[in-house]
């Protein structure tokens, strides 16, 4: 095996494990505010779990990005083909 | 384990390459369009069961584009229904054993993407003329011109590659923890499945919806400096 599998498979572990870093601590954030917020105005549930959903995978996404590229590096590699 | 960026050939068509994904995208059309024939057969004044729980629906979608746009929901509701109906059953394809939901392949979501990307220009240029349309490009001065174009063409990129990733780490995960574990432990993520394909399908539709608003109320020359549009990734 060279080195550019063996770049691409430790670049591929990297981009997913501190990609999945970021998204994490933003959605412990989301959803603490969402909890705190529900506990002052429980009538407003409704529109805060809504909104919450969409905000989780908007931040969801930018983790999905890196699992794409992880992904790309090891099925898809333009530079092993 | 198959490359989740690669399809499988069924057959071919002459020289067209016929995928699984394509066969499961026309297995969900005609159900739904089937579907919505039948079911909308026989409306009557006074509703029967089937047709109020299809009112619901409709009325449910109509609400969402009230909030979303604040505009009357009449033109749109046909291009964003069909586009929630359509990649949340496509997302809950994934459930019946054996196919592949097409949202997973990258095609389907390009695909939906350029339909959107096509239909904020059709919109747009509806709504406030060619002229208009194209003036919302220079929306708060002209220096902006390159980066609106750019970010017109992003956001929708952004938008499939969203729906793609989502979709397909669910289907490989799942197929990874059953190679591992077991038949029936992957029970729980299916479940999880469900929920992120609804709100998948949710995001789709209601970004659509906010890019042709923004296109709409851009093209006004008296646009409010608060239109209901959000900065997005």
């Amino acid at each position: 095996m060279d080195y550019l599998s063996l770049a691409s498979i430790i670049c591929a572990a990297f981009a997913v494990s501190f990609g999945a870093l970021g998204p994490a601590l933003a959605e412990g954030r989301a959803v603490a505010a969402a909890m705190d917020a529900i506990a002052r105005q429980p009538e407003a549930a409704n529109t805060i779990s809504r909104t919450l959903f969409v905000g989780l995978a908007m931040i969801e996404t930018t983790a999905i990005y890196c699992l794409v590229i992880a992904l790309l590096l090891l099925f898809a590699n333009p530079l092993l083909a | 384990m198959n490359s989740p960026l690669a399809s499988t050939v069924l057959f071919y068509v002459g020289p067209v390459p016929i995928s699984q994904a394509i066969v499961t995208t026309w297995a969900i059309m005609v159900v739904l369009v089937l579907g919505a024939y039948l079911l909308t057969r026989k409306l009557g004044l006074k509703p029967t069961k089937r047709q109020a729980a299809l009112e619901l629906i409709v009325t449910t979608l109509d609400t969402q584009i009230v909030e979303t746009t604040g505009a009357a929901p009449a033109p749109y509701r046909g291009f964003i229904g069909t586009l929630f109906l359509f990649i949340l059953v496509a997302n809950w394809a994934s459930l019946l054993p054996g196919v592949e939901p097409p949202t997973a392949q990258l095609e389907t979501d390009a695909a939906l993407a350029l339909l959107v990307f096509l239909s904020v220009i059709w919109f747009g240029v509806r709504g406030s003329g060619i002229r208009g349309y194209l003036k919302s490009f220079a929306a708060p001065n002209p220096i902006m011109i390159p980066l609106n174009m750019l970010e017109s063409v992003t956001r929708v990129f952004s938008m499939f590659v969203r729906l793609f990733g989502n979709v397909m780490s669910g289907v490989f995960v799942i197929g990874i923890v059953a190679s591992l574990a077991g038949l029936l432990v992957p029970i729980p993520l299916m479940a999880l499945d469900l929920l992120t394909g609804l709100v998948q399908a949710y995001i789709f539709a209601v970004l659509a919806m906010v890019f042709i608003t923004a296109a709409v109320e851009g093209g006004k020359s008296d646009a409010p400096a608060s239109s209901p549009t959000q900065k997005e990734t």
